[in-house]
């Protein structure tokens, strides 16, 4: 699919058959998908399914074999880690990755799209407008009470929130979050399925998740991993019913 | 007129000379690379352990000088092994008393063991003196045999590369064929899953640090074949054992020979041509280009990111 | 129009800083040179210099996470710029008119030189020679940066690597002789653009030349370690990756630190050419490399006034035990090495932070925590402590 095909048909993100092997075992295989703007696709399937080596190909953490990723045009297998993100692609870790010893508002003021450079950071002053912007995303993730916070002293589930606020900060086209409800209470769920629901107007969103209930309850779609090879995608409740799917999950 | 034969007979001797130095920078390799690629632990004190072994020799040879003279011949042997057990011995210690609380922490193992090596080298200058000393080798170990009329190969060297190969032999099969050896690549490879397993991964740490040290005071016995000895002889060479273990890709014993030898060898046929200070300039700064190309050193598989 | 100043400078430092800044600069600039005769002036002057380095590692070291064991590298390239220039002005052709070669310095003219060799001619201008001193080491600073960092060279590999570097360095130039000076340096340095550096009243001048400047590096470094590039450091060190994800160029962050550094062992350097009168590789190799990291750990590696007392503390000490008790000194500063490590991690500015009572118990508990490890580990069957640590972060 070429560049042109992507704007005709919205696609924010084109996954084509993509592949990666360490040392003859291949945790990724030949994969494609397709995620369309205002889309919000979980990618879903057992352990060792290769869910999280799926976004650090994307991500630029994990070096492609074969294949190819493109983003709004942009070829993604071949460019660096913080390339990618400044062109748009954000990437929750795992476990809460935020920067300890710093204040939520520093925390959030450090993802601020500028002052990227040496120099650049040096000179970076904390203009009204870095102000507003990161009281704006903090009411977003609802801790605009905990600016002053040091964040290694916030819940999990606080941390979480926080470390999407950073992404967020950045304006990207496409979010990737990996498990993000891990850890977190029954409340807080369902707190953070609205946000995401709230945060996924005119991006795209691929989450990895294995809480099958919060993933019907955000996403549009569904993509099945198994053995770092695609076997199903639809909606959630199609899914649910293909018996490949059934088999794989309840066979383990 | 050198002729091809001459010629070819000077890269042999050129080749042999620098024999017991490769011998005394392999045993050196081998010991730091069991404990930086198998531990990870960078031991800056390395050098002092050759030290104990080149001091220990000198000891035995003083002794058989002075007292026990019908040793004179055979101390030599007995001192090697000597050598190693008093350097393993002292590095048990040290791996009990300092380097356990510092597994986690390589930049700080690395300057808590460049000030045990103060340490070490003041212990040494205060019992035996700064000046260097040399022991007296045993008769059947100096000159040379000849293979051919043009071709001299000193015995100690040849006796230097038996030594280390005879070495060289027991750590791979100690590692590759024996139960321990099970064991401490098991610790290397996945530490929690060893210890789960019932494997005592602290035992393991203790004596492999242990190994490491006796391997490099055997090195120290090597090397009084080759110099003198001062406060300060191991230091020379723990860069270069540093720059082999790394070069060769510190996780790779096989790595670490191949390394150790294109290096000994890169130095002493560069020293032919150069002058010594240039020829070790060319040798450190080639190695540092490669690592720098290739970070894991030559040898290493792929591991995943 | 006072207060406006303070109260700018306050909101910029909190009152503790600008108090602990104006001891250090009252230290430096009145009860020094009051209390002491120009010779021991000119050897604190000396240790300064150091603390030029020491600072420099506090930001690459202590708050980006790059252990170099080589800043004699750039400390000498500094002292030899200036070194260079101030032969040249020495062996102008009437000073050096009963050399074969007059014009050309004296160890060049041993060495049958016939002619200056060329990458000498710049250091004949004062201005490219000052430009020279922070621009060489820079240079080589971004190279090696860049070449390692890119590639992801990091921790222990790179802390070697700066070893190495700083040998093949150390080797060159006293291979060199003809062209550096060799193992004894450049010497016989007499004036600078006229002015006689070798008085009395020239070494006071210098002394609080340096003075003024290290405080200005002190300025300038707490500046930008205040501003976002400070945080970046620290959350580098931290956390990597996320630096990283968050569209940060990391190679570069570290590529600047560690120039940074460079150039602020450089100007030490200079300095301490121009107020001990002759840089040798001496200072370049890896022996005194190391040492310059010691004062840092001392001092606190976070603390950038730190590094200052902490250079002057281990120096002063040295000159002492090294007269009095030259055999005790290696042990000591072995022990210090040691100490520092396993005991004192935050140095000197960590027992300023907490209070030494904090600190003290801080100290008492891991040295507790030594001897009942020490204890446990005879028996076997307790679960080795790094092993629990392992299970419970594979659980977390």
């Amino acid at each position: 699919m070429s560049a042109a095909a992507d704007v005709v048909n919205d696609f924010v993100l084109s996954v084509e058959g993509l592949t990666v092997s360490f040392d003859g075992f291949k945790a990724v295989d030949d994969l494609s998908f397709y995620i369309e703007r205002d889309e919000v696709r979980a990618i879903i399937g057992p352990n060792g399914a290769g869910k999280t080596t799926v976004l650090d190909l994307i991500s630029g953490r994990t070096r492609a074999s074969r294949g190819s990723v493109t983003f709004s045009g942009k070829e993604l297998t071949s460019m660096r880690e913080h390339e990618i993100v400044r062109a748009g692609v954000g990437r929750k870790f795992q476990t809460p990755s935020v920067f300890e010893s710093l204040t939520v508002f520093e925390n959030l003021e450090m993802s601020y799209p500028s002052g990227r450079g040496a120099l650049t950071a040096w000179a970076f002053r904390r203009t009204p407008k870095v102000i507003a912007k990161v009281e704006e995303i903090a009411e977003l993730i609802d801790m605009k009470d905990r600016l002053s916070e040091e964040a290694g002293q916030l819940s999990h589930g606080q941390k979480q929130w926080l470390e999407i606020g950073m992404l967020l900060i950045q304006e990207p086209m496409l979010m990737m979050l990996d498990e993000p409800v891990a850890g977190m209470s029954v409340g807080e769920r369902e707190r953070t399925a609205l946000l995401l629901k709230r945060i996924s107007k005119g991006r795209a969103l691929l989450v990895v998740e294995h809480d099958m209930e919060f993933v019907a309850q955000i996403a549009n779609r569904v993509t099945v991993l198994h053995q770092g090879k695609w076997l199903a995608e639809g909606r959630m409740e199609t899914v649910q019913q293909d018996p490949k799917v059934i088999e794989v999950y309840l066979g383990h | 007129m050198t002729s091809m034969s001459d010629l070819f007979s000077i890269l042999i001797m050129q080749g042999f000379n620098g024999l017991s130095s490769f011998c005394v920078l392999l045993l050196m390799a081998l010991g730091l690379a069991i404990i930086f690629g198998q531990m990870g632990v960078i031991n800056m004190a390395h050098g002092e352990f050759l030290t104990i072994g080149a001091y220990t020799t000198f000891v035995l040879s003083e002794v058989s000088q002075r007292w026990a003279h019908w040793m004179q011949g055979s101390y030599f042997i007995v001192a090697v092994a000597v050598s190693f057990v008093i350097a393993a011995a002292v590095g048990l210690l040290v791996e009990h008393l300092m380097i356990r609380h510092l597994y986690r922490r390589p930049l700080d193992t690395l300057l808590a063991t460049w000030g045990l090596s103060l340490i070490m080298q003041q212990i040494f200058r205060s019992t035996f003196g700064a000046k260097e000393v040399s022991a007296t080798l045993p008769d059947w170990l100096m000159g040379s045999v000849q293979p051919t009329p043009t071709i001299d190969i000193p015995i100690n060297g040849l006796l230097m590369m038996g030594l280390t190969l005879l070495m060289t032999m027991i750590v791979f099969i100690g590692l590759f064929k024996t139960r321990w050896g099970v064991w401490v690549r098991a610790t290397t490879q996945n530490r929690i899953m060893a210890g789960a397993a019932g494997i005592n991964t602290r035992k393991i740490d203790r004596y492999a640090f242990g190994l490491g040290c006796g391997l490099a005071g055997m090195a120290g016995a090597a090397f009084t074949t080759i110099g003198s000895t001062g406060p300060t002889s191991g230091s020379m060479y723990i860069v270069d054992t540093f720059l082999v273990v790394v070069f060769g890709g510190a996780q790779s014993l096989i790595g670490c020979i191949a390394s150790a030898f294109s290096i000994a060898q890169a130095q002493s046929t560069a020293e032919f041509f150069l002058t010594g200070s240039t020829a070790k300039v060319l040798t450190l700064l080639t190695v540092i280009v490669i690592l720098m190309l290739r970070p894991q050193g030559l040898f290493s598989i792929r591991v995943r990111r | 129009m006072g207060s406006s100043w303070q109260a700018r400078l306050t909101k910029v430092t909190s009152n503790k800083e600008l108090t602990s800044f104006l001891i250090l600069a009252a230290l430096l600039l009145v009860v020094f040179p009051l209390s002491m005769g120009i010779f021991r002036l000119n050897l604190v002057g000396k240790y300064l210099t150091y603390a030029f380095v020491a600072m420099g590692l506090v930001i690459s070291w202590g708050y980006g996470g790059i252990l170099s064991l080589g800043q004699g590298v750039f400390f000498g390239l500094g002292g030899y710029c200036m070194a260079m220039f101030l032969k040249l002005e020495a062996s102008d052709p009437v000073a050096t008119a009963i050399q074969s070669t007059p014009g050309i310095p004296d160890f060049m003219d041993w060495n049958q030189l016939t002619a200056l060799p060329f990458f000498w001619v710049p250091f004949k201008s004062l201005a490219l020679s000052l430009i020279a001193v922070p621009l060489v080491p820079a240079l080589l600073a971004l190279l090696v940066g860049v070449a390692m960092f890119k590639r992801r060279v990091g921790g222990v590999y790179f802390a070697i690597i700066t070893q190495a570097i700083a040998a093949i360095l150390s080797i060159l130039i006293i291979g060199q002789q003809g062209y550096t000076g060799g193992v004894n340096g450049i010497t016989d340095l007499k004036t600078m653009h006229g002015w006689d550096i070798r008085t009395d009243s020239a070494k006071y001048v210098l002394y609080f030349v340096n003075a003024f400047l290290l405080l200005g590096a002190a300025l300038v470094t707490t500046g930008m370690l205040k501003s976002k590039l400070g945080r970046l450091l620290v959350a580098m060190r931290d956390k990597e990756d996320r630096v990283r994800f968050s569209g940060y160029d990391v190679a570069n962050l570290k590529t600047f630190a560690f120039v940074f550094a460079a150039v602020l062992s450089a100007l030490g350097g200079a300095m301490f050419t121009l107020q001990v009168g002759f840089m040798s590789p001496s200072f370049v190799g890896i022996v005194p490399s190391i040492e310059m990291v010691i004062c840092a750990a001392v001092g606190g590696r976070d603390s950038v006034l730190g590094a200052v007392y902490g250079t002057l503390i281990v120096n002063f000490g040295k000159t002492f035990f090294s007269e009095r008790f030259p055999e005790l000194w290696l042990f000591l500063i072995g022990a210090l090495f040691i100490a520092v490590v396993l005991v004192f991690p935050n140095g000197l500015a960590g027992l300023n932070r907490e209070g030494i009572r904090k600190s003290w118990s801080g100290a008492r508990k891991r040295i507790l925590g030594l001897r009942d490890r020490w204890r446990r580990s005879s028996s076997s069957d307790a679960m080795p402590p790094a092993v629990k640590q392992d299970v419970k972060e594979a659980m977390r």
